[in-house]
């Protein structure tokens, strides 16, 4: 620092600018990579499709609809290798949005460059790895908690030896928030889950203090950036505040440089709206602002949504609209040029303060309740409440949503004018593509190799060696993603997380909402047993916030709601419509597999002779509503519909008239 | 289809017919209280020329314990033997908005194209007991169809005493650490169950400790030799064998056709009175007296058939439909 404390000498380097993408296949992905590299870019942020996400191969039935959609698919080492074709693995630095099955791509991304030549230390990264917040709010588990624990641990516990530079786990307060978390909760669900890892990693490391020092050291966090940008810097400061204290008071670590708070950033999509979706690019840049204005507590990497994310999946432009947010952030204005422009802020202290201690104190009743593991439930339940009052504070013009519940008149918009052309569609053709190349994989390999590799994976599953090791020999043996979660599976069982939705409390009924439960009562009535509705997710999107905020909002106006949850395939949804004998089927999808995986519950339900509406929600494009109503789907809901008290009076108006109908007929 | 129609095809072993019989014997319009009454009637003893063969199992105990993680397993064990299932789940409804949020069929796994099983969600819309208003009627109309119907319920203490109405035999499920359960079964306010279970045995020391105070606690009500058994739901799932075979044996043991028309005499009871009140047993000069009669009246007699009955004997006018409403239990009436 030079004699001005008020300015650096150089200015600081900036932060690692990210894009999250990836589609379709390793190739088409690869070809992206590298124009976003071209672009300005200096890392990459990968995103795996939900099949890869969840130990699934392209041709299992609960991959249909999802191959190459939110991500690209990864079967093998030959699809990692095509992926970062021509990308020098030792020179960048590469993020993976993978936890269910993070010990498997990484060791494919080990094998990749291993046959580059290039050894396992010289790679720089991040696998995000953090299965708790996939129980709380994401959903791509695999696995119970404990073996699910057990391999975030030995992630850690091989990579802190073997990878020295990798950022093994990425602790994730980001889908905290997007599923309604307060920065509160935010900080102390978080801080709870990073207990929970260190404390099963030191048991697998042996518990020596250097050793534990070295893998705190190691661990780092995804953190959210909402449009509040004062409040949430100073969340970012609290979390940083209490990461060091956990360090020194219950680790023992005492090397500043272990102590530090390193974080990156995927900025806010939930609060970014459907209707004048311009508005989103002003949040997003204030929410940069949020993770980069302190140098104290400044964000590691940059990844920034893009402005259209509410209406589909963006294309390359709209991408580069953000990536140039963050050009301009670091390379136009003065912010790298100073130090820390809140020391001594008595507003930002006391900001920090404020939150540290709520943080504190919502550890304490995690720590209650045997730890982060044990808690999930408790916290589930406590994010579907606090999402759940978010959405009453903007339906109730409390919290203000500029072109949503004020100042919503627009000009005709250039941008929207042509919103078919507006977000990127993935080519239905490209999933049989992948089912035909994964049997042409599977056909060239030395199949006794595959099973030795299995088997290898099964013992060391079974047993207490580090499942790196197995995971390796197999990615080498040319085992795919499937075959490797399965063997898993055959040792350590499937996994349904607990929804959160039951323990919801609920809400004060004002006059709408009694009014609503006197339709429901009536209409109930006349049905002769109470409304009944069916609330799940087909296919694998995790993403259960809408149909958790539906199901929670139809028990509170008086349906019985029988809540399937996630990751349910076409005949089962059908199924459970008919043995529960429903009066309504609620579907949600935000993957972009609605196309698919819509008409073939409609076709499943019908099939069993089930004639009852069909409501859906999520993402939909408005092109795809007309296919979607032409298929039998009797109403779309998409998040400029945020009036849960309209979506359901629509519920019950659809049930009566095909009550009316049905009645007349009969 | 009509009630009748829907029986006989139960009574036949038609298990396609049972989300239909469902709906209509939670439905409460008259008309389809008079086809619930037909359905019923169509799988009494007197149709079926005996009781009807299913194994109807009811499984309680605290909220969190795992009971559907066990009855998932328990399905497996029973699918894998061959025998069909159907299972009911009970939830309890919310008091302010009648709604109710049926959480539980998620976590009962099994493949979709298996027309062997079947899985109905249910909410106790306000009744007390721990049962759905249909529930005694669709497990009585079940077990003319399915090898085994397992009724799932919440609760403790109450609510046992209805589920041994119905039930061939009655669980309770614990999980380490259910102090408070054991004491009320030492108090007496909970019924002896047939068989006691410990669920989540993975934990090893205190599954054991708890097994040992339940052992100790069925002792001291003299009751030592209530089978006792120690489960884990989560993979590897352990124990799930002995009790499938503890509950199949305690079904050989019993007398099937006693036990079931001392189930149906009680629920007539239990119904009358939530119809009538205790006015209306003294009416019939007192339960002593009211059980009398009933132990007086055919085996096979149905419960619609025995409450009509009583009230017959007690003057108390039998409308049209009164004789239904009576199977789901009086709550249903339309009081206002």
């Amino acid at each position: 620092m030079s004699g001005e404390p008020h300015r650096l000498d150089r200015p600081d380097r900036p932060w690692l600018i990210r894009t999250y993408s990836g589609h379709s296949t390793a190739r088409a992905s690869n070809e992206l990579y590298r124009r976003n590299l071209a672009q300005g870019q200096t890392g990459l942020s990968i995103a795996f499709d939900l099949p890869t996400q969840t130990g699934y191969d392209c041709d299992h039935v609960l991959a249909r609809g999802e191959v190459g959609k939110v991500g690209v698919s990864i079967s093998h080492r030959g699809d990692m290798a095509e992926l970062f074709d021509g990308i020098p693995l030792d020179a960048m630095n590469t993020s993976m949005t993978i936890n269910a099955t993070a010990p498997w791509l990484l060791a494919l991304y080990i094998v990749a460059a291993e046959e580059h030549g290039i050894g396992p230390e010289a790679m720089r990264g991040t696998t995000q790895n953090d299965i708790i917040k996939e129980f709380l709010a994401r959903g791509t588990y695999a696995f119970p908690p404990g073996p699910s624990m057990r391999l975030v641990a030995d992630t850690i516990a091989y990579t802190v030896e073997h990878v020295p530079q990798w950022n093994p786990i990425n602790i994730c307060s980001y889908h905290l928030q997007e599923a309604g978390a307060t920065p509160v909760q935010e900080i102390a669900f978080a801080i709870g889950n990073a207990i929970a890892v260190l404390d099963a990693v030191r048991d697998r490391v042996g518990g020596s203090e250097q050793k534990v020092a070295a893998v705190f050291g190691r661990i780092s966090f995804f953190v959210n950036a909402g449009v509040r940008f004062v409040e949430e810097h100073a969340k970012i400061r609290a979390m940083a505040l209490i990461w060091e204290e956990l360090g020194r008071d219950r680790y023992g670590v005492s090397d500043p440089k272990l102590l530090r708070f390193r974080y990156g950033v995927q900025v806010n999509s939930l609060g970014l709206t459907e209707p004048q979706p311009e508005n989103n690019v002003q949040r997003i840049v204030l929410e940069a602002l949020a993770v980069t204005l302190g140098r104290d507590a400044r964000a590691r990497a940059i990844q920034l949504p893009a402005w259209n994310e509410a209406l589909g999946l963006p294309r390359p432009w709209d991408q580069q609209w953000s990536l140039r947010i963050q050009q301009v952030l670091a390379f136009e204005t003065d912010l790298l040029e100073y130090p820390d422009i809140f020391a001594g802020s008595v507003v930002m202290d006391g900001l920090v303060d404020e939150l540290a201690d709520g943080a504190r104190a919502e550890l304490a009743a995690i720590a209650d309740r045997g730890g982060a593991v044990a808690a999930v439930g408790y916290m589930k339940a406590a994010l579907v409440d606090s999402h759940r009052e978010r959405i009453r504070r903007i339906e109730a013009g409390e919290q203000t949503v500029v072109g949503v519940n004020r100042f919503t008149g627009t000009a005709p918009s250039p941008l929207t004018a042509d919103l078919d052309g507006g977000i990127l569609v993935v080519d239905p053709a490209l999933e049989a593509e992948q089912v035909r190349a994964l049997a042409g994989w599977r056909a060239g390999r030395d199949d006794a190799g595959v099973q030795t590799a299995l088997d290898g994976l099964r013992g060391a599953a079974a047993g207490d060696e580090n499942i790196m090791v197995a995971s390796l020999a197999a990615a080498r043996a040319g085992v795919t993603t499937g075959e490797w979660a399965q063997a898993l599976r055959d040792t350590f069982g499937d996994y349904r997380a607990p929804t959160g939705v039951g323990s919801a409390s609920s809400t004060k009924p004002d006059a709408d909402l009694k009014e609503l439960r006197g339709e429901v009562d009536l209409l109930s009535e006349s049905l002769g047993r109470r409304l009944k509705m069916l609330v799940g997710k087909p296919g694998l999107d995790g993403h259960s916030n809408g149909a958790e905020q539906i199901a929670v909002h139809a028990r509170d106006a008086g349906f019985e709601v029988v809540y399937e949850g996630i990751r349910l395939t076409p005949a089962q949804i059908a199924n459970s419509a008919l043995q529960e004998g429903v009066h309504v089927v609620g579907l949600s999808i935000l993957s972009g597999s609605h196309r698919d995986l819509i008409p073939e519950v409609i076709d499943a339900l019908r099939e069993r002779g089930v004639d009852v509406p069909v409501v859906v929600g999520g993402i939909i494009p408005d092109r795809d509503v007309g296919p979607l109503r032409a298929a039998g789907v009797a109403a779309v809901f998409t998040p400029k519909d945020f009036r849960f008290a309209e979506i359901m009076r629509q519920i019950v108006a659809l049930v009566a008239e095909r009550h009316r109908a049905q009645t007349v007929v009969g | 289809m009509s009630g009748a129609e829907l029986g006989a095809r139960l009574g036949r072993g038609d298990l396609a017919a049972a989300p239909e019989a469902l709906n209509l014997l939670e439905s409460t319009t008259p008309t389809a209280r008079a086809g619930a009454a037909e359905l019923i009637a169509a799988v009494s003893p007197a149709a079926l020329g005996g009781e009807a063969p299913g194994h109807i199992v009811g499984l309680t105990g605290p909220p969190g314990v795992g009971k559907s993680t066990l009855v998932s397993a328990l399905v497996a064990v029973w699918r894998g033997a061959g025998r069909s299932v159907a299972a009911l789940v009970v939830d309890p409804s919310s008091k302010r908005s009648g709604g109710a949020l049926l959480g539980d069929r998620v976590r009962i796994s099994y493949d979709p194209a298996d027309r062997g099983v079947f899985i109905r969600s249910t909410a106790t819309a306000h009744r007390l007991g721990g049962l759905a208003p249909a529930t005694r009627a669709a497990a009585q109309a079940l077990a003319a169809a399915f090898d085994v119907v397992v009724v799932e319920t919440v609760g403790v203490g109450q609510s046992e005493t209805d589920v041994g109405d119905l039930a061939d035999t009655v669980a309770v499920i614990l999980q380490p650490g259910s102090g408070d359960t054991l004491q009320f079964l030492k108090s007496g306010i909970m019924e002896i169950p047939d068989l006691l279970v410990v669920t989540k045995a993975d934990t090893g020391r205190p599954a054991q400790d708890t097994l040992r105070e339940a052992r100790a606690a069925l002792r001291s009500v003299g009751s030592g030799d209530t089978p006792t058994v120690a489960v884990s739901g989560l993979p590897p799932p352990q124990g799930i064998d002995e009790l499938a075979e503890a509950l199949d044996a305690h079904r050989r043991s019993i007398d099937l056709a006693g036990r079931r028309v001392r189930g149906r005499r009680a629920s007539a009871v239990s119904d009358y009175v939530t119809e009538h009140g205790e006015a209306g047993l003294r009416r019939l000069g007192g339960r002593r007296a009211v059980e009398a009669w009933l132990a007086k009246q055919p085996p096979s007699q149905d419960v619609p058939g025995l409450v009509s009955g009583l009230e017959g004997r007690a003057g108390l006018p039998v409308e049209a439909g009164e004789q239904t409403r009576d199977v789901f239990g009086a709550n249903v009436r339309n009081t206002t």
